[in-house]
């Protein structure tokens, strides 16, 4: 764009400095800082409150070899297998319908994003009374008396159908950008060539929406991957641990047992996946940008 | 924006298979508010009542009453007002004076500050929370307001759409005002900040959301009942009420009521800043 400008100008550091100054404090504070002692931490056998000796990598064997951060490991990728693909695919598909009906498309649209812009305990509370077991409506109409979240089968996949619900609203708006962004001459000279229907979506509208659908699901599963608010909440973790997911277990390790160096090494590994797939995402996109 | 070019082409086949899924769609995704209202307008005892019914037999706002008049609730959502206003108001002013300066002015290392800022979209926030709680232990400010609203101001997403929106201002404007001896806060607030409306409006009802939502930060932060925003309380409040489902439900659409309006009242703004959040447009 047009900064730097053509002409020659002063170096105004100091007023830039300045301005800067508010944001380059909290940054400091609030992320770098922390970030870096993240990985200090990692290194040392620190509790909450006190920092102590220098470790080594001996948090990191331990993690290695530590069965319960595997099984939350496990438990978290259980969960972004269960909601990666229907977010994605049912947010391009609310996309599609949303953009289809002009009149109703709106509305329609309202109605899909609504519950992603309300607190997380909102959808937690509702799932709840739902799923209640002697009172819950879905038990009522499937004409059971399930204990949803305490079932060691059904707790996982009943967080991740409150979650698909909250939060499928987000992909759907993603998609919708990525429609509209679409020339419509494209759909006009196919349909002179005579295509219709399904073929206009499998020649024309896929291919232009593949770089939309590519980011949407790399998102999906960064954030699907970082998932804590709604099994703690739902399920704290149970049955049986089976839905303490990572996060969780870095929570219980640094709060309720006050080993923070541990759980800043697990923080690390965590880290280290979420950051090589958000480096993978910008890469694939690029190319997909550029075939497209 | 005109909708759907590939209507015009689909045969009544596919019109219909689209109207049913539509339909199906929406009523699934409408239904858990509907019924947690028809739950929440309902007296205590039809909760639970072993004959179903789904519209309430005696309609009472009893359960709102109830929850709006005693426990924590109406101090949860004030808290919550207070933190989502604080933390909006504090992260466009920092995020517009820090993309003013990285868009429009000439300093030394200006493109690697910017970079080291953008760093902040790639580490999780979920990484951080263990030093960030030994720190605000250490500060004093554990079910503090400004250890809620604080770390949350750190907007690297704020500050990428204001750099880039800034970036296509004519620079013209900035050096007429220059010349005639304005600071650059004076050229920011009154040059820049008029032009800049929709943007800015977008942003912040967005991060007004996202403020009013958050959950995990409080959740480390805050201890006490009294200092609970609204996503933290709702979960507590088992406790509070026991189960008495009209008020559970009660109490989570009055949480959830605040931003919905929002939502519902600023539409176009809403799906604008989050789309630029995404950097799907600008």
């Amino acid at each position: 764009m047009n900064s730097p400008s053509a002409r020659p100008r002063r170096l105004e550091t100091v007023p830039a400095l300045l301005l800067l100054a508010p944001f380059l404090a909290a940054f400091l504070l609030f992320f770098l800082i922390p970030a870096v002692q993240t990985l200090y931490l990692s290194l040392t056998d620190s509790s909450l409150t006190r920092t102590s000796a220098f470790v080594g990598l001996a948090n990191y064997v331990t993690l290695v070899n530590d069965p319960s951060f595997w099984a939350s490991l496990g438990n978290t990728f259980y969960f972004s297998l269960l909601t990666v693909v229907p977010l994605t695919v049912l947010g391009l598909v609310m996309a599609l319908l949303v953009d289809r009906f002009t009149r109703a498309g709106p509305w329609l649209q309202g109605a899909f994003f609504l519950p992603f812009v309300l607190p997380i305990s909102v959808m937690t509370l509702i799932a709840d009374w739902m799923l209640q077991p002697s009172a819950g409506i879905v038990n009522h109409l499937l004409g059971m008396q399930r204990a949803w979240f305490a079932d060691v089968h059904w707790a996982m996949p009943m967080v991740a159908i409150g979650t698909i619900w909250w939060t499928v609203g987000f992909n759907m708006l993603m998609f919708l950008a990525g429609l509209r962004n679409i020339p419509r001459e494209l759909y006009e000279a196919a349909a002179l060539d005579g295509a219709r229907g399904f073929a206009l979506f499998r020649y024309i509208t896929w291919p232009q929406l593949k770089p939309v659908a590519w980011t949407a699901f790399v998102l999906q599963l960064i954030a699907s991957l970082k998932i804590f608010g709604q099994t703690y909440i739902m399920t704290t973790g149970g049955p049986f641990n089976t839905t303490r997911v990572t996060l969780h277990y870095m929570y219980e390790t640094a709060f309720t047992q006050s080993d923070a160096g541990y759980a800043a090494a697990v923080a690390m590994a965590f880290v280290l996946i979420v950051v090589a797939l958000s480096l993978t995402q910008g890469w694939v996109a690029r190319r997909l940008g550029r075939q497209a | 924006m005109s909708a759907a070019p590939q209507r015009r082409y689909a045969g009544i086949g596919w019109t219909v298979v689209a109207a049913v899924c539509a339909l199906v769609l929406a009523a699934l995704w409408v239904a858990p508010l509907l019924w947690a209202l028809s739950t929440a307008l309902r007296p205590e005892y039809e909760t639970i009542s072993p004959v179903f019914r789904f519209l309430p037999q005696d309609w009472t706002v009893a359960a709102f009453a109830k929850v709006l008049g005693a426990g924590n609730v109406p101090r949860w959502l004030f808290n919550s007002a207070l933190v989502a206003l604080l933390v909006t108001i504090i992260t466009m002013a920092v995020s517009l004076m820090a993309a003013y300066a990285f868009s429009q002015m000439r300093f030394r290392g200006r493109d690697l500050l910017f970079m080291l800022a953008m760093l902040a979209f790639l580490l999780p926030f979920e990484a951080l929370l263990v030093p960030l709680f030994r720190m605000m232990n250490q500060l004093g400010l554990i079910n503090s307001y400004a250890g809620i609203v604080l770390p949350q101001v750190v907007s690297p997403v704020a500050i990428y759409v204001f750099r880039q929106f800034f970036d296509t201002i004519p620079q013209d404007f900035r050096e007429a005002a220059v010349l005639d001896g304005a600071s650059p806060l004076r050229v920011l607030w009154s040059v820049y900040l008029p032009m800049s409306g929709n943007i800015v409006w977008a942003m912040a009802i967005v991060t007004f959301i996202g403020a009013w939502n958050n959950f995990l930060w409080p959740f480390i932060i805050v201890t006490s009942g009294d200092m609970m925003t609204i996503p933290l309380g709702l979960t507590q409040t088992y406790d509070a009420f026991g189960v008495r489902y009209a008020q559970l439900m009660a109490a989570a659409l009055l949480g959830a009521f605040p931003v919905a309006l929002a939502y519902i009242v600023f539409q176009r703004r809403v799906t604008h800043g989050f789309l630029a959040a995404t950097g799907l447009k600008g």
